[in-house]
């Protein structure tokens, strides 16, 4: 269970570990690519959009916005430019492949991306020592940025 | 002074804001950097043969006006307290031998121009290249006998700034044929594409890809060193190279090197030889 939560949401894995939400989530190394798709959800269950709207914005978590603008969040701050908007991107992807995007934007984009995989192994060299084993997002964090992204007609 | 620069601090987020939120793509700003309406510097230059880029570009092009301004004014500059700090302990005496810095080299201005532009140096005695920093402690240990500065610690990044200071607006230039300066670059060059941490980056994912965009509030720029130690308003302090190299590598959430390590003094080569031409801008002042 270690392995497919993130370092950075302590206090939430605490929580969670006393439940069974997490005994049903696909572990990292393995999902299921199906080409570019990744079909079935993570945890088993729809993931929340609101939350992960805010998982989108979370500097701590998603961080979605360091990279991307994105137009449903004007009232927030400082929108990246390194990767597309996601305005629209519900239109241009449909939901398991922007699953594939999340679990290793690589699968999808090739080696040279330069966007995070947030729910893989496969990470850069040196990772710092307490991340080790760990996705930058847990199965449930995904999936609501999943639920969340499809809410961008 | 220090307050007012702090305030044109909080100015600049709103500024940098402004840019982001309507989405203009800021490339580096074509302006010119003349220090006190005198010495004009490089802040472009056409790029080494082997570079990737066509152009290199100072990182004050990428900068707001607000922070572009401070740096041409060096009574404004909040660096030159630590350069004027610099000079005072170049002059003031030290450890068993009963000398100062100056006693072996005078007037810094005349003996320590260009010095700042060529360094890292080939140092034939521990087999390594050698920064201004190790330079200083290696005076320090063999000359004044006076212990070794701790990094960042000490008199380190005043007198590092005073040194280069002395090189202003003299274009970097590294001589890579000396002793095995070669290989050190070419170490270096790969720590530069090596992607490390869980966000899986390299500097080239940053500095080379995606210079000339935001990166939430931050405007990427090519990553040069021709400043350093910089001025950092956030900060208000000079900030040393290898704490930059090491706040980036942490950003990449892997863990870093140790400052002056092999590792980043290869990193410190390479780097430097990637702003070849661009002049000296220490103490440069950034966001
Ligand atoms: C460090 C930069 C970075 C971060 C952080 C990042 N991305 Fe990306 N993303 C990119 C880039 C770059 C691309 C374009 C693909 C490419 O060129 O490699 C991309 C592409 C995408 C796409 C496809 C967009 C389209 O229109 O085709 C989606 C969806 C996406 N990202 C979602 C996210 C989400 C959600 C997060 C946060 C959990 C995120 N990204 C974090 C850099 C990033
Ligand atoms: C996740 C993005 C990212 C990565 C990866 C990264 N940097 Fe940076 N770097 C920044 C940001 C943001 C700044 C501040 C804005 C600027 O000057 O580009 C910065 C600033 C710098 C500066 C100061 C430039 C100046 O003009 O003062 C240097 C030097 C630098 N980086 C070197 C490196 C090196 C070397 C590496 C790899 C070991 C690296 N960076 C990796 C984001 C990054």
């Amino acid at each position: 269970m270690k392995t497919i939560t993130n370092a950075l949401s302590l206090v939430c894995v605490g929580l969670l570990a006393s439940t069974t939400v997490l005994a049903a989530d696909v572990a990292p190394n393995d999902v299921k690519f199906d080409g570019l798709s990744v079909n079935e959800s993570l945890t088993g269950a729809a993931g929340d959009p609101d939350s992960g709207r805010k998982i989108f914005s979370n500097r701590k978590q998603g961080n979605c916005l360091a990279c991307h603008a994105n137009s449903d969040m004007n009232d927030q701050l400082f929108h990246g430019e390194v990767g597309p908007s996601l305005d629209g991107v519900a239109g241009r992807w449909q939901e398991p492949q922007l699953r594939t995007i999340l679990v290793n934007a690589k699968a999808v984009f090739t080696e040279q991306t330069v966007m995070p995989g947030f729910y893989t192994l496969e990470v850069g060299a040196d990772v710092r020592e307490d991340l080790i084993g760990k996705t930058i997002l847990s199965a449930q964090q995904v999936e609501d940025l999943v639920a969340y992204l499809m809410t961008l007609k | 002074m220090k307050k007012h620069v702090q305030q044109l601090g909080v100015a600049i987020g709103v500024i940098g804001l402004s840019f982001a939120s309507t989405s203009i793509v800021a490339e580096p700003v074509d302006d010119k950097l003349i220090i006190d309406d005198e010495i004009e510097m490089i802040s472009r230059a056409k790029a080494p043969e082997g570079h990737p880029l066509p152009e290199v570009i100072s990182g004050w092009h990428y900068r707001t006006p607000e922070t572009r301004a401070i740096e041409t004014d060096t009574f404004q500059n909040p660096g030159m307290l630590g350069v004027e700090q610099g000079e005072e302990i170049w002059n003031t005496v030290e450890g068993s031998e009963g000398k100062s810095c100056a006693s072996c080299h005078d007037d810094a201005a005349t003996s320590m121009k260009g010095v700042g532009a060529a360094y890292p140096k080939w140092d034939e005695d521990s087999s390594k290249p050698i920064n201004i920093e190790g330079r200083i402690n290696k005076c320090r240990v063999e000359n004044m006998g006076a212990e070794a500065y701790k990094f960042d610690k000490g008199g380190q990044k005043p007198l590092t700034a005073y040194i280069k200071h002395q090189s202003l607006g003299m274009p970097v230039e590294l001589d890579l044929s000396q002793g095995e300066m070669q290989s050190w670059w070419d170490q270096g060059k790969e720590t530069y594409y090596k992607r490390t941490g869980q966000l899986n980056l390299s500097c080239a994912s940053c500095h080379e890809q995606n210079n000339g965009k935001y990166i939430r509030a931050d405007h990427l720029s090519q990553g040069n060193v021709n400043g350093f130690p910089t001025y950092r308003l956030k900060q208000n302090k000079l900030i040393s190279l290898h704490n930059r190299f090491r706040g980036c590598i942490r950003d990449t959430r892997a863990e870093f090197p140790a400052a002056f390590s092999d590792t980043l003094m290869g990193l410190e080569v390479y780097t430097t030889w990637r702003g070849t031409g661009l002049s000296v801008e220490t103490p440069a002042v950034r966001q």
